[in-house]
């Protein structure tokens, strides 16, 4: 319990340095002004939000292969979380994209497949709800996650290669290509932070589901009895 | 070669069901048809804009019509309580799946021959002259759709509210192929037709790897 809360603090803490950072020790980009400041923090989540997304679509292959329940809490943990990331990016970058393109949507490759990915994990999340015997939920939504996770870089191609009409936005072409020094330190210390408190969210939300579990079980016995 | 007896035992089983009532055959046609006249009353286009938009909305169109006809797929099986029984006949569950995908290839590709002279007329396309190629990108476009819908509806047979649950799982997966063949489709039927290879390779790739997680991972979609 200690160790939790401690990670927990340091997570919540860490995030708020990296605000700081955001704000009053990276310089003000040249073009876009202060709205730009919000990029540390959306490409930071958008990152940790992946990382989360492949390591569900890891949790799922692992299900489908060892058969042992705590791949698919780590699986259901780290779809709830990813997507809770995909969601602050899709709402922050809109409030960025306004300002600077004067637009708050653009159907370019990288929003579109976001956006993909983002209701490809609600049907994942939606598919666990509609399916009460837990071995069976387990394995059926983890073949759909490995089933959505490759889809991925199809629907990003597609998008890129037929949908584009504008070249992609130059701000982040290539990781940090062009970023000012501290700009690039700023950004990869959020990278880190952001990381560091979606590990804190799976640790907390599998121990959820891990007591859910035993709760489940415990139920089953007394009503068994 | 028992994959290849066992699959053609199976497809003949399949089509042998739905040539009896043809109930899927004529619902989706009906349906097809319906979406596409209720799309030209929503946005009633010139002759220009049927030619930009009328792929898109057939593709659209198809896969709607889909999601609704891969419904029954593996309902049947289990409204008959026969798919213990057909896991129990065939060595290699994936029998099951190649036989259901290509039934379900070929009801597509029936209704969408059956479709493209009315689309022609209602949209004012001339589709006869780039015909080859537009039944290539058919082809390939709606063995994509068969084999993401087959693994699906397997999936989706198992939850509650399938019916609903179906569309929702498969229409976001099918984002690519939606983009690709509309796509292509569309610079087929221009008016100075262009043959888009790369994205008729894209869906053949599409296909390609859908096919091969079903092979890897079709045993598991049907445990008990």
């Amino acid at each position: 319990m200690g160790k939790r809360i401690v990670f927990g603090v340091a997570a919540v803490l860490l995030v708020v340095a990296a605000a700081y950072a955001n704000f009053f020790v990276a310089p003000t980009e040249r073009t876009m002004g202060l709205i730009q400041r919000i990029f540390y923090f959306h490409a930071a989540t958008a990152w940790a939000g992946e990382t989360t997304l492949f390591v569900c679509f890891v949790a799922n292959l692992l299900y489908i292969w060892k058969r042992n329940p705590k791949y698919d809490w780590l699986g259901v943990t780290c779809a709830e979380v990813g997507l809770v990331c995909i969601t602050v990016v899709l709402i922050t970058g809109p409030i960025w994209a306004h300002p600077v393109w004067g637009i708050w949507w653009t159907w370019d490759a990288r929003l579109t497949s976001t956006f993909v990915l983002w209701l490809l994990y609600i049907s994942y999340l939606l598919l666990r709800s509609l399916i009460e015997e837990p071995d069976r939920r387990a394995l059926l939504s983890a073949l759909f996650g490995v089933f959505a996770f490759l889809d991925v870089p199809l629907v990003f191609f597609s998008i890129r290669w037929w949908r584009t009409q504008h070249p992609a936005p130059v701000i982040m072409g290539g990781s940090g290509s062009g970023l000012d020094p501290t700009m690039n330190r700023v950004f990869f210390f959020n990278v880190f932070v952001m990381h560091l408190f979606a590990a804190f969210l799976i640790v907390e939300r599998y121990i959820l589901e891990k007591m859910r579990h035993d709760v489940d079980l415990l139920q089953r016995e007394a009503e068994a009895q | 070669m028992a994959l290849l007896s066992n699959t053609a035992t199976l497809l003949a089983k399949e089509l042998r069901t739905e040539f009896r009532s043809r109930e899927l055959l004529t619902t989706t046609v009906v349906f097809i048809l319906v979406v596409l006249i209720l799309f030209s009353f929503a946005i009633s286009p010139t002759t220009e804009e049927s030619r930009e938009f009328g792929p898109g909305l057939l593709w659209l169109a198809i896969l709607f019509a889909a999601s609704l006809m891969l419904q029954p797929c593996f309902l049947r099986e289990q409204a008959n309580d026969t798919l213990s029984s057909l896991r129990l006949a065939v060595s290699d569950p994936f029998a099951i799946f190649l036989a259901k995908l290509i039934a379900n290839t070929l009801f597509l590709l029936v209704t969408e021959i059956l479709m493209l002279p009315l689309f022609a007329a209602f949209y004012n396309i001339p589709v006869l002259p780039q015909l080859h190629y537009l039944l290539l990108v058919l082809f390939l476009g709606s063995l994509g759709v068969s084999i993401a819908g087959t693994a699906l509806s397997a999936i989706s047979a198992q939850a509650r509210m399938r019916e609903l649950l179906l569309p929702l799982l498969l229409l976001p997966l099918l984002t690519p192929v939606l983009v690709v063949s509309a796509t292509v489709s569309v610079s087929l039927l221009d008016r100075e037709p262009v043959v888009q290879w790369k994205g008729i390779a894209f869906l053949a790739i599409f296909d390609f790897i859908f096919l091969t997680a079903l092979w890897l991972f079709g045993e598991y979609l049907l445990e008990e």
